[in-house]
């Protein structure tokens, strides 16, 4: 259950990298074992902005920069994490990932269940992920899917900064190890293109949003657009023009990759008998396939047509615009699915 | 110095003697089941095994100078490692066993050993705990404990990024921290020369700007004296070392390993100069026990390493289903 106490009027308008500052500094008042650590959190404050000011106001000892060795940092922080510290560690884009994978999925992931449950390592580890600013290949990524594969990890992706910053404070009390992903695009910042949705209500007081459970972020009854982060965003403004064509579709906002919220995804499209699954990675064996399997084998009695999936199709992310803007699903794409699914 | 000298050069023969011990019964129980065809996953302990016969003196003349706050991370090969460390040996040999009793309910086995109780942990992945121990030293220091954190590695780890990375880290924030590099010649089958750019890798200590030290022939005295310099520099602040002692691998790099690579003199040259035997003659010399102490130590250690065997044995299995459990807590 969602736990946001906060009183109305303590509630603020903050970007997705406000909202992350806010947990994380919150957070760091609340519990001394807390440290945050990676490449550039310190003086720059986050590459984006997820560490803004905290340096300043805890200091060198709780806030480290790091040298650009991933698998020494990350290694580290499952050291102390199992030393007795609750290490936050950002790793700036997870395309980067691929340098330190050993410590995160044979180590991080599974030192928990090869001892027997006797191990706990509560670490949080902060990553960006999306395109749609032609940053190319390497810089480009979600990878959602790959790391939703790996047992032993929760991995999250909230789009709307009241769930960033509910469900940061939940994966750093968590004793799980948590993959946090933010998409850069709704952080906020000035220096990218300037999304409504990245400015949301975030209540001033602390509050955890469960790590598992997807959000319906709009009601409607003749199909199920599913996604994540900036798909989500994409499903809702398709849903806004496909209102206007008499067409009313659900769109939930997966927000937990990994455990998946069978029980959302199902009951929704009990009630609209058509799926459409939107999604920023790439599509074979991802996030898409998973929502259809899950469809096929349990949902299949209430489907009324062919699940629609749309995603990164098997490409590397193209530099130039006109290409990237090719591969990313967007509205327009939705739209025409959704269209080619529902005779009105 | 002298009667501290005494109890740990006891200490240091006890616990290499119950390793050795240890691992003559492991053999024993890995070939159970693989006779007369060798099959990895067939007998009562399945899967690679690989022991450490003749690298005693690395883990036990270190790690005597431990106590259970400071934090051992150790390697495939880490039975003498976790057994110095005062692992229980009932549950690691239970946990070998892949009974439900073991360190880990049998999801581990003998490369995954994990006791938080005296801080010691090892892993498969060549050279992934180095930063672990980092870890475990900066959380020391960020508590304001003296304690210290000691990563075990072969010497085929020292060519890994992970150890240049947790070198530089441990270095650059002045950690309680120790890695010790259990020189054996041979990464498997690649000779050290052939693998690695330097001599001995305390050489690389410069490179960080830390102490370096070589530990020569498996001298398990000498490898006690470097120890204590080392743990005693990171208790007190003096920050990180490494410490390379070469050492002798008596058997395969694991069990059925056929061994073509080396020259057939090789162990028995190093079985010649088994470094117990060394220390026992030691020991008895330097007038520091009786023949009659040493032997009565050996029937303790015999029956301590009986007894977790027979505990492993008699154990039970998980029940199938229990795989499903600990993913997450």
């Amino acid at each position: 259950m969602e736990t946001i106490k906060a009183k109305k009027d303590k509630i603020r308008k903050l970007t997705g990298s406000k909202a992350m500052v806010q947990a994380l500094e919150q957070e760091l008042v609340r519990d001394k074992n807390i440290i945050v650590m990676g490449e550039d959190v310190g003086k720059y404050g986050g590459i984006f902005g997820s560490t803004t000011g905290l340096y300043d106001k805890f200091g060198p000892e709780r806030i480290m920069d790091t040298p650009i060795s991933e698998t020494g940092f990350i290694g580290a922080a499952i050291g102390a994490a199992a030393a007795g510290l609750r290490p936050v560690v950002e790793l700036m884009f997870v395309d980067f990932h691929g340098v330190v994978m050993d410590q995160i999925y044979n180590h991080m992931a599974k030192i928990h269940y090869m001892s027997g449950g006797n191990v706990k390592l509560p670490i949080v580890l902060l990553t960006g992920v999306g395109g749609g600013y032609s940053d190319a290949a390497q810089h480009s990524q979600t990878l959602y899917a790959s790391f939703g594969h790996l047992p032993g990890m929760k991995v999250v992706a909230p789009t709307f900064p009241e769930d960033i910053k509910g469900m940061l404070i939940a994966a750093i009390r968590d004793d799980n190890p948590v993959v946090f992903m933010f998409h850069k695009t709704l952080q906020g910042l000035g220096w990218m293109d300037q999304l409504q949705a990245s400015l949301g209500p975030v209540p001033e007081d602390a509050y955890t949003i469960p790590l598992n459970k997807a959000k319906v972020v709009r009601e409607g009854k003749d199909v199920t657009i599913v996604g994540v982060q900036m798909m989500t965003i994409e499903a809702l403004n398709a849903a806004g023009k496909l209102a206007e064509r008499g067409i009313d579709a659900e769109v939930i906002d997966l927000r937990s990759i990994k455990p998946i919220d069978k029980e959302t995804l199902l009951k929704s499209v009990a009630k609209t008998n058509r799926l459409v699954v939107v999604d920023e990675d790439y599509l074979s064996y991802g996030i898409t396939a998973e929502i259809s399997a899950i469809m096929a084998s349990e949902g299949f009695h209430h489907l009324k047509s062919p699940i629609v999936r749309l995603a990164i199709p098997d490409v590397p992310i193209p530099y130039s615009r006109v290409l990237e803007k090719y591969v990313i699903p967007d509205a327009q794409d939705i739209i025409n699915a959704v269209e080619n699914m529902i005779t009105v | 110095m002298k009667n501290n000298n005494k109890n740990d050069l006891l200490q240091i023969y006890r616990t290499m003697k119950t390793s050795r011990y240890f691992e003559e019964r492991m053999e024993k129980a890995y070939l159970e089941g693989k006779q007369p065809i060798f099959n990895i996953g067939a007998g009562p302990v399945p899967g690679e095994m690989h022991l450490s016969n003749g690298q005693e003196p690395a883990a036990a003349a270190m790690i005597v100078h431990l106590t259970k706050d400071d934090t051992v991370t150790a390697t495939h090969r880490p039975h003498h490692q976790a057994i110095a460390k005062g692992v229980d040996l009932k549950k690691m040999t239970a946990e070998i066993f892949g009974k439900k009793t073991g360190l880990g309910k049998g999801k581990g086995g003998h490369m995954h050993l994990f006791d938080p109780t005296v801080k010691f942990s090892c892993g498969g992945i060549v050279g992934a705990g180095i930063p672990h121990a980092v870890g475990a030293a900066l959380a020391n220091k960020k508590k304001g404990e003296d304690w210290v954190a000691v990563a075990f590695i072969g010497e085929g780890a020292a060519n890994s990024g992970a150890f240049h990375e947790s070198l530089n880290l441990a270095a650059l924030w002045n950690l309680p921290f120790i890695l010790v590099v259990e020189d054996n010649s041979w990464g498997i089958s690649v000779a050290k020369k052939n693998s690695t750019s330097v001599p001995s890798n305390d050489i690389r200590a410069k490179a960080y700007g830390i102490k370096g030290y070589l530990v020569k022939d498996n001298d398990p005295v000498e490898m006690y004296k470097v120890s204590k310099e080392a743990v005693d520099r990171a208790r007190n602040g003096g920050g990180p070392s490494i410490i390379e002692i070469e050492t002798y691998r008596f058997l395969g790099h694991f069990q059925g390993d056929p061994e073509l690579y080396r020259n057939k003199e090789e162990v028995p040259t190093l079985r010649g100069k088994d470094p117990i035997e060394r220390l026992k003659n030691h020991l008895l010399k330097e007038n520091l026990a009786t023949p009659a102490e040493i032997s009565a130590l050996e029937n303790k250690v015999y029956e301590v390493v009986d007894d977790a065997y027979e505990f492993a044995i008699h154990s039970e299995y998980p029940e199938p289903n229990e795989a499903l459990e600990d993913v997450f807590c």
